[in-house]
């Protein structure tokens, strides 16, 4: 027995020695010439699924009405399923840059899909292109260069002027907010209540933090009729927004408590699943597809004609992120293996998307428009957000200097923007 | 590396010699790609082998494994990226603390059997990502713990490849010390039936604590190796999805053959890597070969194989993970203490 074993750990040892010493292949580097390739990751299966279709939908629509070659060089995207799994998402990304030495990763859906993807890009220096994932420290506590939010947006971006606008165009003064507790909705509702009670100084009388995939919200919205609260802040994503809405009528709050919805609550891809419980209600969002602008117009028309449903705040940024992306392109002549140069020809685009005028900060994210946005019926009888005010220019830092924003912590349950927690960290 | 037949046959040898020379030379054979995916099978291997200790010797299936792999890897994270310790200690303390989650959840969970035992390794698992999903000063919520830096001599892929080998290699050769040994006979002991070990006098309950134990922690070593794979670690690595996937990887491969699990994880890994970038239904073909598993090969794939040789040889008769699928302990004859 002995002697077999061995044998086995002697050349265990010489196998060791060798490998210890010798480099091995390094992985490819892009191209300049032949097709330009992008490797595109979304979820298509799991719960973002819906959501990441979407993204494909826009992302396609857009070369298929754009196919000439740019700066000389065709196109050619390759999709790849996440199903919602940060190791999916980064093992598929490490297969675009090493196996397909893809010119850039666009995608992908999940905030935490996205943070594990940008420290991979990292590390390769590949260009990342993220026009969903919005958590904010992404541009802005822990930046990685090469990953830009290309037609992306933090999520608390849009939610701090609303915050200021519900309170001087409202006259709301007490907030009830539901929120889904996790990440993203922490995000949302801080970056509401940072402009509405930390800056305006309006009064948060509570705050609900519903699990995702809460079944029920009856234990919620029965507190809220003798809370004291002028209105409620609410921000649930997918199935739940359905649910919540259909029992918000359902409770008779329809239209007796005003109720502001943060970025996705009635996202297109949910009204297609909503009814008469969603009309008129008012939300903020940097994507309002009943805006009268010629671009939304036009994009709206051709995503109908194509899928037969009027796009999500998903296809409208693939889709945006798509034109932002041929631009920069064509600026350096399909030129992608100068990642500098490509990456300072992104970061140099303005331009007029069907989510409004657009470009970068020196963070990497788009100051953007932001549109207060109304439910409405279409005479063909589907819902659309319709915007009621617009805000040009909208920094993911607000009104605010970004030297003394990045030093309040990232929102989270324990930092909401509140006045008390920014006199006790000395911000205010 | 198989330490089943206690005097190895030249085809034995032969194999061993094989895997060992392509397992060492791989990063001169494959692109960094493969070298990452062969690394992942390894960490879910070993993973799958810390279960197959409870679910497939003891016969107990833990389906909360992946929490507890969970506990390793965001302690090791926190220490590492926000408290910036250095690794050794990082190490031993991120061990230290999945132990304990395993001795706590030990004492509840070894004086039951069956549904039970399954019941309280979820509710481990669950609270475990419930945790790391709420807890969001400490664990980041949802959006998770980065820049989890790897030992300074093992940055590049190709030696963190390495040194996921040899960590391997060690815990699997520990793994099959333990399960050979008299300890782990009497685990089988206990998987075949429960009251007579304890009639002929062992202690049952103490034997299932320190099986509990030690998969705990080679469950928290495969945890320290998947937070520095990614460098990342988030809730949804160790939520119920994943320790049930894990528990897959041990039934496709073969519960109570140790090596079978690691077998299985390759399958799993493989298609959810490779194979989902040709297959857009990917999901059916994994439910299909799971199905196939549980029809033709109750013993998983490397028993399937085993009984081939067996047949094919005289003698052998007792095969190794038969009662494996027992985890209900229906034919255990006991009640919970």
């Amino acid at each position: 027995m002995g002697h077999a074993w061995h044998l086995v750990g002697i050349l265990t040892a010489v196998a060791l020695l060798i490998g210890a010493c010798a480099p091995p292949l390094a992985p490819g580097a892009s191209q300049s010439s032949g097709p330009i390739k992008v490797g595109f990751i979304a979820p298509t299966t799991g719960t973002g699924a819906a959501s990441g279709n979407d993204m494909i939908n826009g992302w396609k629509l857009y070369w298929k009405n754009n196919p000439s070659p740019v700066g000389g060089r065709q196109i050619q995207t390759s999709y790849e399923d996440t199903a919602g799994d940060v190791n999916t998402a980064v093992t598929k990304a490490r297969q675009f840059v090493e196996q397909q030495q893809v010119d850039m990763i666009v995608g992908p859906l999940f905030a935490n899909e996205g943070l594990a993807v940008a420290d991979y890009l990292k590390t390769t220096g590949t260009p990342g292109f993220y026009p969903i994932v919005s958590a904010d420290d992404l541009t802005q506590r822990s930046r990685v260069d090469n990953v830009i939010r290309v037609a992306g947006w933090t999520s608390s971006q849009p939610h701090m002027p609303f915050g200021e606008w519900v309170y001087d165009n409202q006259g709301y003064r007490k907030v009830l907010t539901i929120c889904t507790d996790y990440a993203f909705g922490q995000e949302v509702c801080g970056g509401f209540l940072r402009t509405f009670a930390g800056e305006r100084g309006g009064q948060v009388v509570n705050q609900l933090w519903d699990p995702i995939g809460t079944p029920d919200f009856s234990s919620y919205l029965s507190q809220i009729p003798s809370s004291g609260a002028d209105f409620v802040f609410a921000l649930q994503v997918g199935a739940d927004a359905v649910r919540f809405m259909q029992q918000w009528s359902q409770f008779g709050y329809k239209d007796r408590i005003p109720l502001m919805g943060g970025e996705v609550l009635v996202d297109q891809s949910l009204l297609r699943s909503m009814g008469p419980e969603a009309e008129g209600i008012v939300s903020v969002g940097h994507w309002a597809e009943g805006n009268p602008a010629q671009p939304t117009q036009d994009f709206d028309n051709a995503y109908l004609k194509e899928y037969n449903q009027l796009p999500s705040y998903y296809a409208a940024a693939t889709y945006s992120a798509a034109e932002w992306i041929a631009q920069a392109l064509q600026k350096v002549n399909g030129n992608t293996s100068d990642r500098k140069a490509f990456l300072d020809a992104v970061r140099a685009i303005e331009l007029d998307t069907p989510m409004g005028h657009l470009k970068l900060d020196e963070y990497g994210n788009p100051i953007a428009t932001v549109y207060i946005r109304r439910v409405e019926r279409r005479p063909d009888g589907l819902l659309w957000n319709v915007p009621i005010q617009t805000f040009q220019g909208v920094s993911q830092f607000w009104n605010f200097p970004p030297d003394a924003y990045l030093k309040q912590p990232v929102y989270s349950r324990d930092f909401q923007g509140l006045p008390d927690q920014l006199k006790a960290l000395g911000l205010q | 590396m198989r330490l089943v037949t206690a005097r190895p046959t030249w085809p034995v040898i032969a194999l061993t010699v094989v895997v060992l020379i392509v397992g060492l030379a791989l990063p001169y054979l494959a692109t960094s790609f493969y070298v990452s995916v062969v690394t992942q099978v390894l960490v879910f291997g070993l993973l799958a082998m810390s279960i197959d200790v409870l679910g497939g010797y003891l016969g107990l299936m833990p389906l909360g494994q992946a929490g507890v792999m969970g506990v390793a890897a965001y302690v090791i994270a926190y220490l590492i990226s926000k408290a910036h310790w250095s690794w050794p200690p990082a190490v031993a303390m991120a061990l230290a603390a999945t132990l304990l989650v395993a001795l706590v959840f030990g004492l509840l969970a070894v004086r039951t059997s069956g549904i039970f035992f399954v019941m309280i390794t979820l509710a481990e698992g669950m609270l475990v990502w419930g945790l790391a999903y709420r807890w969001s000063s400490v664990t980041g919520a949802e959006n998770g713990i980065r820049g989890i830096s790897r030992p300074e001599f093992a940055t590049v892929y190709w030696q963190y490849y390495y040194f996921v080998l040899v960590a391997f290699a060690v815990c699997a050769v520990l793994l099959g010390l333990l399960v050979r040994s008299p300890f782990g006979l009497v685990l089988k002991g206990i998987r075949d039936s429960e009251s007579r070990m304890r009639t002929l006098g062992y202690n049952v309950t103490l034997h299932k604590l320190l099986a509990f134990l030690a998969s705990g922690l080679f469950a928290g070593i495969a945890g320290v190796l998947y937070a520095w794979y990614n460098q990342f670690i988030s809730p949804s690595a160790i939520n119920i999805t994943a320790s049930t996937e894990a528990v897959l990887m041990v039934v496709l491969g073969g519960p109570g053959t140790l090596l079978g699990p690691v077998l299985g994880a390759g399958v799993i890994v493989f298609i959810k890597n490779i194979l989902s970038a040709y297959v857009a239904r990917w999901p059916t073909i994994m439910g299909l070969i799971f199905i196939g598993v549980v029809l033709f090969a109750q013993e998983g794939i490397l028993g399937a194989l085993r009984r081939t040789q067996v047949r094919t040889r005289s003698g052998r008769v007792q095969l190794h993970g038969e009662k494996a699928w027992d985890t209900l302990g229906t034919s255990s004859g006991s009640s919970p203490l």
